[in-house]
């Protein structure tokens, strides 16, 4: 059988309907990563005999009677994910050979709704990049041109759904991780709410940022992956206590009456041409379908991806500082003394961008400076978040670019960070103001390559968001 | 030759009486293998978020309604950051900002009368975890790591080592008071940092600060502040210069030793802890703990002089421990009125003498208030004499029961009748023919051994101050 087309939903379908087991189902997916990762390089590592066994126990279960949404279902894990007895390096010379001691809350909810864990895919190391190239193993490609990056830092997960070596993944979202390589790669990538999600067991690069999120080949895929992610977590104080709605029953309706708002400094010169007929072109099929279209401003946009990099850094430098060698990781030969020990376990594991971030992180905390470049941020963040509840208040959804140029060449940025960074200027701000955004395909370019529109709704906000993007599904296609 | 002050300012430490550890589930032993009460959350693992330990807010809270400090309303949590091996994720959650409690003070008594020492707030924090330092290599044990901590900052109210001290049992009352911690030394429940500096009197301006570490019990504290006091002064009259810098007291050496100086300190970078959401208190809830608070000690000395008629001495010591003062008062409810001062007595002597001599609490012991009341009701009536009382009472403290069905079994009730007294001290004139002549012959001591033979031939029975009088208008008869 052939995964490459194959969504979850339709896959769940082929599974109730036992066209094929999911041992059957598991075994195609490990055949086209086999057959495909040694041109995409999307996989990290892959427990085969693992995943089989997680799938035999499916097709037991199923056989006994039970069924959910992701019984049978291979999902492959971004590596920063701890599945138990898994691997977890963050695409780390750092994390190399470490073992997880313990589950992610969102493994062990796919766990328990009897998911298989396909493989771990490959991300910017730490998830600290646009492109996945920071990885210190290997450079995903995305699956449309091979000599294209995937987009970063979920971009393992997004080249293995979009090249078909995986039904659906999970990534993580902190300025975009999920919403840009979705658009590079041609796949729908949800950052849910802040909050949304348990955090628990997913490797901390920005705590007041970070999301997991789905991503799959549909919007109805995305929805239901959610559905099983969603809820509150007692491990995890910041995630809320509000209802799960159903995401799936939120699908239909449609755009007619829909206020989608266009926020004017998303729309403006320096983004690629393509992209922004792509994104007109969906907002002018939603308008004909009966959405309102109504312009809005999010006057502090420019000042979105200073206050990431801030905000960002300076939580990094200290998620970071557990990384010390003394227990668990790299750990130096024979340190001369602690100091020693921290600073060379430390130099040799970590790679230059996460060095990078860790260092402008301590700087923009330090005495002195705190009040200047923290402080400040933070002020600027709460005026970001503001900006949005005013623009929520004229309409439902804000449609977007994902990013302002579709996917570039490999090493095309490596030595140009702050332009890799400014890459990040239409997804950070929804990050820093912890509402949700739904990456999804609007059309390609002319040499083929993909391009998301970017659907933003209020925090909480994913059935509207997921509605949207659903009706763009239908409208454009891609 | 100018006289100096001395400004004492104290950051102490207190371990929260809790089940678990202050952001996981691991629970909170002493003296266990080492690394067997740890999870991914204490070990600082990749992915593990801390998840705050309500009881360790409401116990804080306790400590600072306790200690007549505001409540914030609305408390945050902060990193602070500094690598060392005892801190698993290199960063400490602790309280920088907006911490749980301000404000409030302890009243210390000095040479002077009684003193308000300040405190400036009290936060909550995590633990670190504890090094072993052995021949070749240091091992570091995580039991410890992440048990929840107050820390109460005073202001540099204190002017003395014994001011110090002083102020640390205040509060060490107050806490084991409010059963907030153990405040147990030898576990390491309440340890404390010390800044220090002097001035010359008349001067406003205080000097330079020097803060001190690693002092584990008060007597250390006490060394180590008699220790820096001696040492600032011989700096200043010696022409020197104090440098602000942080140092380490060496119980061995009875030294403080330079640890770093202030151009080498800690840049903790403290910033908002993004994992936890900010503790939210209302009135509501704050009163509903209040309501939860015990009388103070100050307090209930004083009520207790009222209530019960005690001289101060008296109320002092029974309202110095929480537990002797409840059982007291419980005795005392089961006595008839006006045995206040009757069950002080027995308890002040012949109980506390034995929870020295067993070295337990009273909680722990199996004599019951109730039994208590008994007793010394049985001795106020005259059914028993005191020497009986005093033999009955271990058997209580040890054995339990009520002493009126032990008196009852053992026959131990004393003997009042004068018949009955009469033909004992017959007996004893007759056997002791010599001791009535040595006291006609004016040697008084022998009516006291007369009166202590009567009192062998009732075996212990007869009521002492009816035999001293018969024997005495016996004696004074000449017959």
């Amino acid at each position: 059988m052939d995964v490459a087309g194959l969504t979850l939903c339709a896959a769940v379908e082929g599974l109730r309907k036992k066209t094929y087991s999911s041992v059957e189902l598991t075994r195609a997916v490990l055949d086209a990563i086999r057959e495909k990762d040694g041109a995409l390089h999307a996989y990290l590592s892959v427990d085969e005999e693992g995943a089989l066994r997680q799938a035999a126990a499916a097709d037991a279960a199923r056989a006994a009677g039970h069924d959910t949404d992701l019984l049978g279902i291979p999902v492959a894990i971004k590596d920063l994910i701890n599945v138990e007895g898994q691997p977890c390096t963050c695409a780390s010379n750092m994390m190399q050979g470490y073992v997880a001691p313990y589950d992610a809350t969102v493994a062990a909810r796919l766990r328990a709704a009897g998911a298989v864990f396909a493989g771990r895919t490959n991300m910017d190391e730490f998830a600290m990049g646009s492109s996945s190239e920071t990885s210190a193993f290997k450079v995903t490609r995305n699956p449309h041109d091979l000599e294209r990056v995937p987009g970063g830092s979920s971009g393992g997960s997004a080249a293995a759904v979009a090249g078909g070596e995986a039904i659906a993944a999970l990534g993580s979202d902190t300025g975009g991780s999920i919403r840009q390589p979705a658009a590079f790669c041609g796949c729908v990538g949800l950052k849910p709410s802040y909050g949304r999600v348990s955090r628990y067991g997913v490797t901390a690069y920005a705590s007041s940022l970070d999301q997991v999120g789905p991503m799959t080949r549909t919007v109805e895929d995305a929805a239901v992956l959610l559905q099983t992610l969603a809820g509150v977590d007692p491990h995890d104080g910041t995630t809320l206590d509000t209802p799960v709605p159903d995401y799936r029953a939120a699908l239909v309706g449609g755009v007619r009456g829909l206020r989608i708002g266009l926020p004017k400094e998303y729309f403006v010169d320096g983004t690629d041409p393509e992209v922004m007929a792509c994104v007109r072109r969906a907002v002018d099929a939603c308008a004909t379908a009966g959405a309102e279209i109504v312009e809005v401003s999010l006057p502090h946009t420019e000042y979105a991806v200073a206050v990431y990099c801030i905000v960002g850094t300076a939580e990094a430098s200290a998620n970071l500082a557990r990384f010390d060698g003394v227990r668990y990781g790299h750990r130096t030969s024979r340190p001369a003394s602690v100091f020693d020990l921290y600073a060379r376990s430390r130099a040799e594991g970590f790679g230059q961008e996460v060095k990078r971030r860790i260092i402008l992180g301590t700087y923009v905390l330090s005495s002195g400076y705190y009040d200047a470049y923290y402080g400040r941020a933070q002020k600027v963040r709460t005026l970001i978040r503001r900006d949005f509840t005013e623009a929520f208040e004229r309409c439902d959804v804000l449609f977007t670019p994902v990013a302002p140029t579709p996917a570039y060449r490999i090493g095309e940025r490596c030595e140009d960070p702050l332009t890799m960074y400014l890459g990040d200027t239409f997804t950070v701000p929804a990050s820093l103001a912890g509402i949700c955004g739904l990456s999804v395909p609007c059309g390609r370019t002319a040499a083929g390559l993909p391009v998301g529109l970017q659907i933003l709704g209020p925090a909480f906000g994913e059935s509207v968001v997921l509605r949207a993007g659903q009706a763009v599904e239908q409208e454009v296609r891609a | 030759m100018s006289r100096y002050l001395v400004t004492i300012g104290l950051e102490t430490h207190v371990q929260l009486k809790t089940l678990t550890k202050m952001f996981c589930g691991c629970s909170l032993t002493f003296g266990e293998e080492p690394n067997t009460n740890v999870c991914p959350v204490c070990l600082g693992y990749p992915g593990a978020l801390p998840v705050m330990n309500r009881e360790a807010v409401r116990l804080t809270v306790l400590s600072g309604l306790m200690l007549g400090c505001e409540i914030n309303r609305h408390s945050t949590f902060d990193r602070k950051n500094y690598f060392y091996p005892d801190m698993s994720k290199d960063y400490q959650i602790s309280q920088n900002t907006h911490p749980l409690c301000l404000g409030g003070g302890v009243t210390i008594e000095t040479p002077e009368g009684p003193k308000r020492i300040r405190i400036n707030h009290i936060h909550l924090e995590e633990d670190a975890a504890k090094i072993n330092h052995y021949a070749q290599f240091s091992g570091v044990d995580f039991n410890r790591c992440g048990t929840p901590l107050m820390e109460i900052v005073s202001e540099p109210d204190l002017a003395s080592p014994d001011e110090a001290m002083a102020y640390l049992l205040a509060l060490r009352q107050q806490l084991v008071y409010a059963g907030v911690s153990d405040c147990n030394l030898e576990e390491g429940n309440m340890r404390s940092d010390v800044n220090i500096s002097i001035r010359p009197e008349g001067q406003t301006e205080f000097g330079t600060r020097v803060e001190i570490k690693n002092m584990n019990t008060f007597k250390g504290i006490h060394a180590a502040l008699k220790y820096e006091i001696a040492r600032q002064l011989a700096v200043v009259r010696g022409n020197g210069t104090l440098v602000q810098e942080t140092r380490r007291w060496d119980p061995e050496q009875g030294e403080t030793q330079s640890m770093r100086s202030k151009e080498n300190a800690h840049d903790y970078r403290y910033f908002p802890e993004p994992d936890l959401v900010p503790v939210a208190l209302t009135d509501v809830q704050i009163e509903a703990w209040r309501e939860q608070l015990p009388e103070a000690p100050a307090a209930r000395r004083e009520r207790m002089m009222a209530e019960y008629g005690l001289p101060a001495y008296d109320a002092g010591v029974l309202a110095d421990i929480r537990e002797n003062a409840d059982f007291f008062e419980a005795a005392v409810r089961a006595s008839k009125p006006g045995m206040g001062k009757a069950v002080s007595n027995w308890f002040m002597t012949e109980v506390m003498r034995l929870l020295a001599e067993t070295g337990q609490p009273v909680g722990a012991c199996a004599l019951t208030p109730a039994a208590l009341a008994e007793l010394v009701q049985l001795v106020e009536e005259g059914v028993i004499n005191g020497p009986t009382a005093k033999e009955l009472l271990p058997e209580l403290f040890h054995e339990g029961g009520m002493p009126a069905a032990r008196v009852e079994a053992r026959g131990l009730a004393q003997v009042s009748d004068d018949a009955a007294l009469h033909a004992f001290i017959d007996q004893v004139f007759r056997e002791n023919g010599k001791s009535v002549e040595d006291y006609r012959a004016g040697k008084k001591a022998a009516a006291g051994f007369l009166v202590g033979q009567v009192m062998k031939v009732s075996h212990g029975k007869a009521d002492p101050k009816r035999v001293g009088r018969l024997v005495a208008e016996r004696l004074a008869t000449r017959t």
